[in-house]
Protein backbone atom coordinates (compact mmCIF):
# COMPACT_ATOMS: atom_id res chain seq x y z
CA UNK A 1 0.00 0.00 0.00
CA UNK A 2 1.57 3.24 -0.99
CA UNK A 3 1.31 5.90 1.66
CA UNK A 4 -0.46 9.23 0.68
CA UNK A 5 2.43 11.22 1.10
CA UNK A 6 4.13 9.50 -2.16
CA UNK A 7 0.86 10.26 -4.19
CA UNK A 8 0.74 13.93 -3.26
CA UNK A 9 4.26 13.96 -4.04
CA UNK A 10 3.76 12.18 -7.53
CA UNK A 11 0.43 14.48 -8.24
CA UNK A 12 2.97 17.89 -6.98
CA UNK A 13 5.76 16.36 -8.98
CA UNK A 14 3.89 15.79 -12.62
CA UNK A 15 2.07 18.90 -12.07
CA UNK A 16 4.40 21.25 -11.70
CA UNK A 17 8.21 20.58 -11.73
CA UNK A 18 7.86 17.72 -14.17
CA UNK A 19 5.03 19.38 -16.43
CA UNK A 20 4.64 16.97 -18.96
CA UNK A 21 4.04 20.16 -21.60
CA UNK A 22 6.79 22.08 -20.66
CA UNK A 23 9.81 19.79 -19.23
CA UNK A 24 9.02 16.52 -21.61
CA UNK A 25 7.70 18.90 -24.38
CA UNK A 26 5.05 16.42 -25.16
CA UNK A 27 1.45 17.13 -26.90
CA UNK A 28 3.21 19.52 -29.12
CA UNK A 29 0.83 19.29 -32.04
CA UNK A 30 -2.32 20.30 -29.69
CA UNK A 31 -1.07 22.87 -28.15
CA UNK A 32 0.26 24.59 -31.01
CA UNK A 33 -2.83 24.26 -32.96
CA UNK A 34 -5.52 25.00 -30.16
CA UNK A 35 -3.86 27.65 -28.30
CA UNK A 36 -4.85 30.69 -29.73
CA UNK A 37 -8.03 31.46 -27.46
CA UNK A 38 -8.68 30.22 -23.86
CA UNK A 39 -12.03 29.14 -24.04
CA UNK A 40 -10.94 26.33 -26.95
CA UNK A 41 -7.97 25.68 -25.02
CA UNK A 42 -9.92 24.90 -21.92
CA UNK A 43 -12.57 22.51 -23.78
CA UNK A 44 -9.19 20.50 -24.97
CA UNK A 45 -7.59 20.59 -21.51
CA UNK A 46 -10.47 18.60 -19.53
CA UNK A 47 -10.73 16.57 -22.75
CA UNK A 48 -7.72 15.10 -22.00
CA UNK A 49 -8.11 15.00 -18.29
CA UNK A 50 -10.92 13.14 -19.08
CA UNK A 51 -9.15 10.86 -21.19
CA UNK A 52 -5.58 10.26 -20.47
CA UNK A 53 -6.62 9.79 -16.57
CA UNK A 54 -9.54 7.06 -18.30
CA UNK A 55 -7.09 5.69 -20.28
CA UNK A 56 -4.14 5.05 -17.82
CA UNK A 57 -6.50 3.33 -15.64
CA UNK A 58 -7.53 0.67 -18.38
CA UNK A 59 -3.81 0.01 -19.42
CA UNK A 60 -2.73 -0.48 -16.05
CA UNK A 61 -4.35 -3.83 -15.25
CA UNK A 62 -3.71 -4.89 -19.02
CA UNK A 63 -0.01 -4.36 -19.20
CA UNK A 64 0.19 -6.39 -16.21
CA UNK A 65 -1.96 -9.15 -17.76
CA UNK A 66 0.79 -8.67 -20.50
CA UNK A 67 3.63 -9.13 -18.20
CA UNK A 68 1.94 -12.59 -16.65
CA UNK A 69 1.65 -13.78 -20.35
CA UNK A 70 4.46 -12.61 -20.95
CA UNK A 71 3.74 -10.73 -24.39
CA UNK A 72 4.80 -7.26 -23.27
CA UNK A 73 6.69 -6.52 -25.97
CA UNK A 74 3.50 -5.98 -27.70
CA UNK A 75 2.30 -3.29 -25.14
CA UNK A 76 2.38 -0.61 -27.72
CA UNK A 77 0.21 -1.76 -29.78
CA UNK A 78 -2.33 -2.89 -27.29
CA UNK A 79 -2.09 0.26 -25.84
CA UNK A 80 -2.73 1.87 -28.33
CA UNK A 81 -5.91 -0.12 -29.12
CA UNK A 82 -6.98 0.81 -25.98
CA UNK A 83 -6.84 4.29 -26.36
CA UNK A 84 -8.48 4.31 -30.01
CA UNK A 85 -11.31 2.25 -28.18
CA UNK A 86 -11.85 4.18 -24.90
CA UNK A 87 -12.05 7.40 -27.08
CA UNK A 88 -14.64 6.07 -29.35
CA UNK A 89 -16.41 4.82 -26.77
CA UNK A 90 -16.38 8.10 -24.54
CA UNK A 91 -17.50 9.62 -27.31
CA UNK A 92 -20.55 7.17 -28.10
CA UNK A 93 -21.44 7.29 -24.09
CA UNK A 94 -21.60 11.08 -23.79
CA UNK A 95 -23.32 11.17 -27.12
CA UNK A 96 -26.00 9.15 -25.29
CA UNK A 97 -26.37 10.30 -21.83
CA UNK A 98 -24.64 13.58 -21.49
CA UNK A 99 -25.36 15.45 -24.73
CA UNK A 100 -24.34 19.06 -23.39
CA UNK A 101 -21.25 18.40 -22.76
CA UNK A 102 -20.80 16.81 -25.73
CA UNK A 103 -21.14 18.95 -27.89
CA UNK A 104 -18.98 21.59 -25.76
CA UNK A 105 -16.14 19.21 -26.44
CA UNK A 106 -17.05 18.64 -29.89
CA UNK A 107 -14.02 17.50 -32.38
CA UNK A 108 -11.29 17.42 -29.53
CA UNK A 109 -12.27 14.08 -28.04
CA UNK A 110 -11.83 12.21 -31.50
CA UNK A 111 -8.55 14.55 -31.66
CA UNK A 112 -7.12 12.97 -28.66
CA UNK A 113 -6.60 9.18 -30.14
CA UNK A 114 -3.49 11.13 -31.72
CA UNK A 115 -2.35 13.09 -28.94
CA UNK A 116 1.04 11.93 -27.60
CA UNK A 117 0.45 12.08 -23.99
CA UNK A 118 -1.92 9.79 -23.90
CA UNK A 119 0.65 7.41 -25.28
CA UNK A 120 2.99 9.26 -23.14
CA UNK A 121 1.56 8.66 -19.91
CA UNK A 122 0.90 5.00 -20.52
CA UNK A 123 4.61 4.66 -21.82
CA UNK A 124 6.16 6.31 -18.78
CA UNK A 125 3.87 4.48 -15.97
CA UNK A 126 5.87 1.11 -17.47
CA UNK A 127 9.39 2.58 -17.18
CA UNK A 128 8.56 3.66 -13.97
CA UNK A 129 6.97 0.18 -12.10
CA UNK A 130 3.87 2.15 -10.19
CA UNK A 131 1.23 0.75 -8.82
CA UNK A 132 -2.42 1.59 -9.93
CA UNK A 133 -2.64 4.41 -7.93
CA UNK A 134 0.31 5.81 -8.51
CA UNK A 135 -0.36 5.44 -11.65
CA UNK A 136 -3.69 6.70 -11.41
CA UNK A 137 -2.37 10.30 -9.58
CA UNK A 138 1.01 10.28 -12.32
CA UNK A 139 -1.72 10.28 -15.12
CA UNK A 140 -4.16 12.98 -13.09
CA UNK A 141 -1.19 15.11 -12.63
CA UNK A 142 -0.22 15.04 -15.65
CA UNK A 143 -2.85 15.72 -17.71
CA UNK A 144 -4.02 18.75 -15.13
CA UNK A 145 -0.33 19.93 -15.74
CA UNK A 146 -0.89 19.88 -19.88
CA UNK A 147 -3.91 21.80 -19.45
CA UNK A 148 -2.99 24.07 -17.05
CA UNK A 149 -0.24 24.79 -19.94
CA UNK A 150 -2.26 25.28 -23.02
CA UNK A 151 -4.44 27.88 -21.06
CA UNK A 152 -1.42 29.84 -19.85
CA UNK A 153 -0.44 30.13 -23.06
CA UNK A 154 -3.59 30.70 -25.04
CA UNK A 155 -3.90 33.64 -22.45
CA UNK A 156 -0.55 34.59 -23.67
CA UNK A 157 -1.43 34.50 -26.89
CA UNK A 158 -4.95 36.17 -27.17
CA UNK A 159 -3.38 39.35 -25.54
CA UNK A 160 -0.10 39.32 -27.85
CA UNK A 161 -2.33 39.33 -30.63
CA UNK A 162 -3.68 42.17 -30.12
CA UNK A 163 -0.69 43.96 -28.52
CA UNK A 164 1.92 43.37 -30.22
CA UNK A 165 3.41 44.02 -33.41
CA UNK A 166 5.35 41.14 -34.38
CA UNK A 167 7.97 40.30 -37.46
CA UNK A 168 6.09 38.41 -40.24
CA UNK A 169 7.94 36.06 -40.02
CA UNK A 170 7.55 35.42 -36.17
CA UNK A 171 3.86 35.31 -36.28
CA UNK A 172 1.56 32.26 -35.33
CA UNK A 173 3.53 29.08 -34.19
CA UNK A 174 7.15 30.66 -34.04
CA UNK A 175 6.18 33.42 -31.22
CA UNK A 176 4.16 30.29 -29.65
CA UNK A 177 7.21 28.75 -29.27
CA UNK A 178 9.04 31.41 -27.86
CA UNK A 179 6.03 31.92 -25.32
CA UNK A 180 6.63 27.89 -24.49
CA UNK A 181 10.45 28.45 -23.76
CA UNK A 182 9.96 31.56 -21.20
CA UNK A 183 6.91 29.51 -19.57
CA UNK A 184 9.38 26.28 -19.27
CA UNK A 185 12.18 28.78 -17.92
CA UNK A 186 9.55 29.82 -15.22
CA UNK A 187 8.58 26.03 -14.63
CA UNK A 188 12.49 25.29 -13.68
CA UNK A 189 11.80 27.37 -10.86
CA UNK A 190 9.34 24.54 -9.42
CA UNK A 191 12.39 22.38 -9.08
CA UNK A 192 12.58 22.02 -6.01
CA UNK A 193 9.31 21.71 -5.09
CA UNK A 194 9.24 17.68 -4.66
CA UNK A 195 11.74 15.27 -3.51
CA UNK A 196 10.99 11.94 -6.64
CA UNK A 197 11.61 12.30 -9.63
CA UNK A 198 8.91 10.52 -11.40
CA UNK A 199 10.56 11.37 -14.77
CA UNK A 200 14.55 10.50 -14.68
CA UNK B 1 23.99 17.71 -67.07
CA UNK B 2 21.89 21.13 -67.34
CA UNK B 3 19.42 19.34 -69.47
CA UNK B 4 19.41 16.47 -67.29
CA UNK B 5 18.69 18.83 -64.34
CA UNK B 6 15.70 20.21 -66.33
CA UNK B 7 14.46 16.92 -67.56
CA UNK B 8 14.55 15.79 -63.40
CA UNK B 9 11.62 18.63 -63.00
CA UNK B 10 8.97 16.87 -64.98
CA UNK B 11 9.63 13.02 -63.10
CA UNK B 12 7.42 12.67 -60.91
CA UNK B 13 9.37 10.71 -57.98
CA UNK B 14 12.10 13.97 -58.15
CA UNK B 15 8.92 15.82 -57.45
CA UNK B 16 7.69 14.04 -54.80
CA UNK B 17 11.16 13.98 -53.32
CA UNK B 18 11.88 18.06 -53.13
CA UNK B 19 8.51 18.59 -51.89
CA UNK B 20 9.15 16.56 -48.99
CA UNK B 21 12.50 17.79 -47.97
CA UNK B 22 11.95 21.45 -48.71
CA UNK B 23 8.39 22.57 -49.87
CA UNK B 24 6.60 20.56 -47.58
CA UNK B 25 9.25 20.06 -45.12
CA UNK B 26 6.66 19.01 -42.14
CA UNK B 27 8.29 20.76 -39.36
CA UNK B 28 8.87 23.99 -40.73
CA UNK B 29 5.96 24.52 -43.04
CA UNK B 30 3.13 22.48 -40.80
CA UNK B 31 5.04 22.11 -37.54
CA UNK B 32 3.87 18.41 -37.06
CA UNK B 33 5.85 15.33 -35.50
CA UNK B 34 8.07 17.39 -32.55
CA UNK B 35 6.52 16.06 -30.14
CA UNK B 36 8.25 13.02 -29.77
CA UNK B 37 11.67 14.01 -30.46
CA UNK B 38 12.43 17.70 -29.38
CA UNK B 39 12.78 16.55 -25.71
CA UNK B 40 15.45 13.89 -26.90
CA UNK B 41 17.00 16.09 -29.83
CA UNK B 42 19.69 17.79 -27.31
CA UNK B 43 22.56 15.44 -28.47
CA UNK B 44 23.85 14.09 -32.15
CA UNK B 45 23.58 10.75 -31.69
CA UNK B 46 20.01 11.12 -30.46
CA UNK B 47 18.94 13.05 -32.62
CA UNK B 48 20.29 10.50 -35.64
CA UNK B 49 18.88 7.68 -33.90
CA UNK B 50 15.22 8.97 -33.55
CA UNK B 51 15.62 10.74 -37.30
CA UNK B 52 16.44 6.92 -38.72
CA UNK B 53 13.82 5.31 -36.79
CA UNK B 54 10.95 8.05 -37.83
CA UNK B 55 12.20 8.00 -41.77
CA UNK B 56 11.79 3.74 -41.20
CA UNK B 57 8.74 3.86 -39.67
CA UNK B 58 7.16 5.83 -42.21
CA UNK B 59 8.59 4.15 -45.24
CA UNK B 60 7.73 0.84 -43.90
CA UNK B 61 3.83 1.91 -43.00
CA UNK B 62 3.61 3.89 -46.14
CA UNK B 63 4.87 1.21 -48.34
CA UNK B 64 2.50 -1.50 -46.38
CA UNK B 65 -0.34 0.72 -46.52
CA UNK B 66 0.31 1.54 -50.55
CA UNK B 67 0.22 -2.22 -50.92
CA UNK B 68 -2.94 -2.95 -49.26
CA UNK B 69 -4.88 0.19 -49.82
CA UNK B 70 -7.12 -1.44 -52.42
CA UNK B 71 -8.34 -3.65 -49.44
CA UNK B 72 -8.70 -1.42 -46.36
CA UNK B 73 -12.29 -0.41 -45.80
CA UNK B 74 -12.51 3.87 -45.53
CA UNK B 75 -14.35 3.14 -42.19
CA UNK B 76 -11.99 1.45 -40.63
CA UNK B 77 -8.75 3.08 -42.17
CA UNK B 78 -7.33 4.59 -39.14
CA UNK B 79 -7.62 1.60 -37.12
CA UNK B 80 -5.71 -0.09 -39.76
CA UNK B 81 -2.87 2.63 -40.01
CA UNK B 82 -2.71 2.23 -36.33
CA UNK B 83 -2.16 -1.43 -36.03
CA UNK B 84 0.23 -1.24 -38.94
CA UNK B 85 2.24 1.93 -37.30
CA UNK B 86 2.59 0.44 -34.08
CA UNK B 87 3.99 -2.68 -35.47
CA UNK B 88 6.99 -1.40 -37.47
CA UNK B 89 7.59 0.87 -34.59
CA UNK B 90 7.73 -2.12 -32.18
CA UNK B 91 10.51 -3.82 -34.77
CA UNK B 92 12.42 -0.83 -35.08
CA UNK B 93 12.14 -0.20 -31.22
CA UNK B 94 13.43 -3.80 -30.41
CA UNK B 95 15.70 -3.12 -32.91
CA UNK B 96 17.89 -0.03 -31.21
CA UNK B 97 17.93 -1.81 -28.01
CA UNK B 98 19.19 -5.02 -29.59
CA UNK B 99 21.90 -2.62 -31.57
CA UNK B 100 23.06 0.06 -29.56
CA UNK B 101 21.81 0.06 -25.79
CA UNK B 102 23.06 2.48 -24.55
CA UNK B 103 20.80 5.34 -26.70
CA UNK B 104 17.96 3.10 -26.77
CA UNK B 105 18.31 3.77 -22.94
CA UNK B 106 18.57 7.38 -23.03
CA UNK B 107 15.54 7.40 -25.35
CA UNK B 108 13.29 5.48 -23.29
CA UNK B 109 9.66 5.81 -24.15
CA UNK B 110 10.53 8.48 -26.91
CA UNK B 111 10.75 5.81 -29.03
CA UNK B 112 7.54 4.00 -28.83
CA UNK B 113 6.13 7.96 -28.97
CA UNK B 114 7.16 7.40 -33.07
CA UNK B 115 3.53 6.04 -33.07
CA UNK B 116 1.38 9.09 -31.94
CA UNK B 117 4.07 11.05 -34.22
CA UNK B 118 1.81 13.23 -37.20
CA UNK B 119 4.35 12.77 -39.68
CA UNK B 120 3.51 9.11 -40.03
CA UNK B 121 0.02 8.70 -40.12
CA UNK B 122 -0.30 11.71 -41.85
CA UNK B 123 1.62 10.56 -44.87
CA UNK B 124 -0.40 7.46 -44.48
CA UNK B 125 -3.23 9.33 -44.84
CA UNK B 126 -2.68 12.10 -47.89
CA UNK B 127 -0.03 10.14 -50.01
CA UNK B 128 -0.04 6.18 -49.16
CA UNK B 129 -3.61 5.51 -49.44
CA UNK B 130 -3.93 6.49 -52.88
CA UNK B 131 -0.77 6.17 -54.69
CA UNK B 132 1.36 3.13 -55.65
CA UNK B 133 3.98 1.56 -53.58
CA UNK B 134 7.04 3.07 -55.27
CA UNK B 135 5.79 7.52 -54.80
CA UNK B 136 4.91 6.17 -51.54
CA UNK B 137 8.27 4.75 -50.42
CA UNK B 138 10.12 7.89 -51.79
CA UNK B 139 7.03 10.15 -50.57
CA UNK B 140 7.67 8.62 -46.70
CA UNK B 141 11.74 9.10 -47.29
CA UNK B 142 11.48 13.18 -48.41
CA UNK B 143 9.64 13.71 -45.16
CA UNK B 144 11.37 11.36 -42.93
CA UNK B 145 14.55 13.07 -44.27
CA UNK B 146 13.04 16.65 -43.89
CA UNK B 147 12.56 15.71 -40.54
CA UNK B 148 15.75 14.10 -40.14
CA UNK B 149 17.55 17.10 -41.47
CA UNK B 150 15.77 19.55 -38.55
CA UNK B 151 16.35 17.61 -36.07
CA UNK B 152 20.10 17.01 -37.05
CA UNK B 153 20.20 20.87 -37.36
CA UNK B 154 18.82 21.31 -34.21
CA UNK B 155 20.91 18.96 -31.74
CA UNK B 156 23.96 20.39 -33.61
CA UNK B 157 23.23 24.02 -32.39
CA UNK B 158 22.58 22.09 -28.86
CA UNK B 159 25.20 20.09 -28.02
CA UNK B 160 27.49 22.34 -29.29
CA UNK B 161 26.21 25.09 -26.58
CA UNK B 162 25.49 22.79 -23.54
CA UNK B 163 28.32 20.47 -24.33
CA UNK B 164 30.83 22.07 -26.25
CA UNK B 165 30.82 19.03 -28.47
CA UNK B 166 29.24 17.40 -31.42
CA UNK B 167 29.31 13.51 -31.69
CA UNK B 168 30.97 13.16 -28.15
CA UNK B 169 33.97 15.11 -29.53
CA UNK B 170 34.76 18.02 -27.75
CA UNK B 171 35.29 21.19 -29.76
CA UNK B 172 34.86 24.25 -27.68
CA UNK B 173 38.27 24.30 -25.13
CA UNK B 174 38.48 23.72 -21.83
CA UNK B 175 37.55 27.57 -20.63
CA UNK B 176 33.95 27.03 -22.68
CA UNK B 177 31.04 27.50 -19.68
CA UNK B 178 27.94 25.32 -21.01
CA UNK B 179 24.80 26.14 -21.29
CA UNK B 180 22.93 23.72 -19.58
CA UNK B 181 19.87 25.43 -20.36
CA UNK B 182 20.15 24.45 -23.75
CA UNK B 183 20.14 20.88 -23.02
CA UNK B 184 16.54 20.97 -21.15
CA UNK B 185 12.85 22.12 -22.56
CA UNK B 186 13.79 25.75 -22.81
CA UNK B 187 16.31 25.50 -25.23
CA UNK B 188 14.89 23.06 -27.36
CA UNK B 189 11.64 25.65 -27.36
CA UNK B 190 14.19 28.88 -28.74
CA UNK B 191 15.68 26.75 -30.87
CA UNK B 192 13.23 25.57 -32.62
CA UNK B 193 11.38 28.53 -32.93
CA UNK B 194 14.44 30.84 -34.31
CA UNK B 195 14.93 28.14 -36.78
CA UNK B 196 10.91 27.93 -37.73
CA UNK B 197 11.59 31.98 -37.86
CA UNK B 198 14.76 31.63 -40.30
CA UNK B 199 13.59 29.44 -42.69
CA UNK B 200 10.07 31.49 -42.88
CA UNK B 201 11.59 34.45 -43.69
CA UNK B 202 14.10 32.64 -46.26
CA UNK B 203 11.11 30.46 -47.84
CA UNK B 204 8.40 33.43 -48.20
CA UNK B 205 6.08 31.45 -45.83
CA UNK B 206 4.06 33.37 -43.64
CA UNK B 207 1.00 33.16 -41.56
CA UNK B 208 -1.13 36.10 -40.80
Amino acid sequence: MVSITVLIEIFIASLLPFNIALASILGMCPLIAISTNVTNAKGMGLAVVLVTTLTAAINWPIYEFLKWSGTDTLDLLVFMITIAASVQFLELAMQKFLPALYNAFGIYLPLITVNCIVLAVSLFFVNYDYGFLETVVFALGSSLGWAFAIVLLSGIREKLSVIADLPRGLKGKAIAFVLLGILALAFIGFAGIARVDPIQ
Amino acid sequence: MKKFLVRLNYKKWFNVLRDGIARNNPIVVTVLGICSSLAVANMVENAIAMGIGVTLVTMLSSAFIALIRNLIPSQVRMVTYMVVISTFTIVFEMFLKALTPEIAERLGAYVGLIITNCIVMGRAEAFAVKNPVRYSTIDAFASGMGYTFVLIVMSVIRELLSNGSILNIQLLGADWINWTIFAIAPGGFFVISLFIWGLRVWLKYYEE
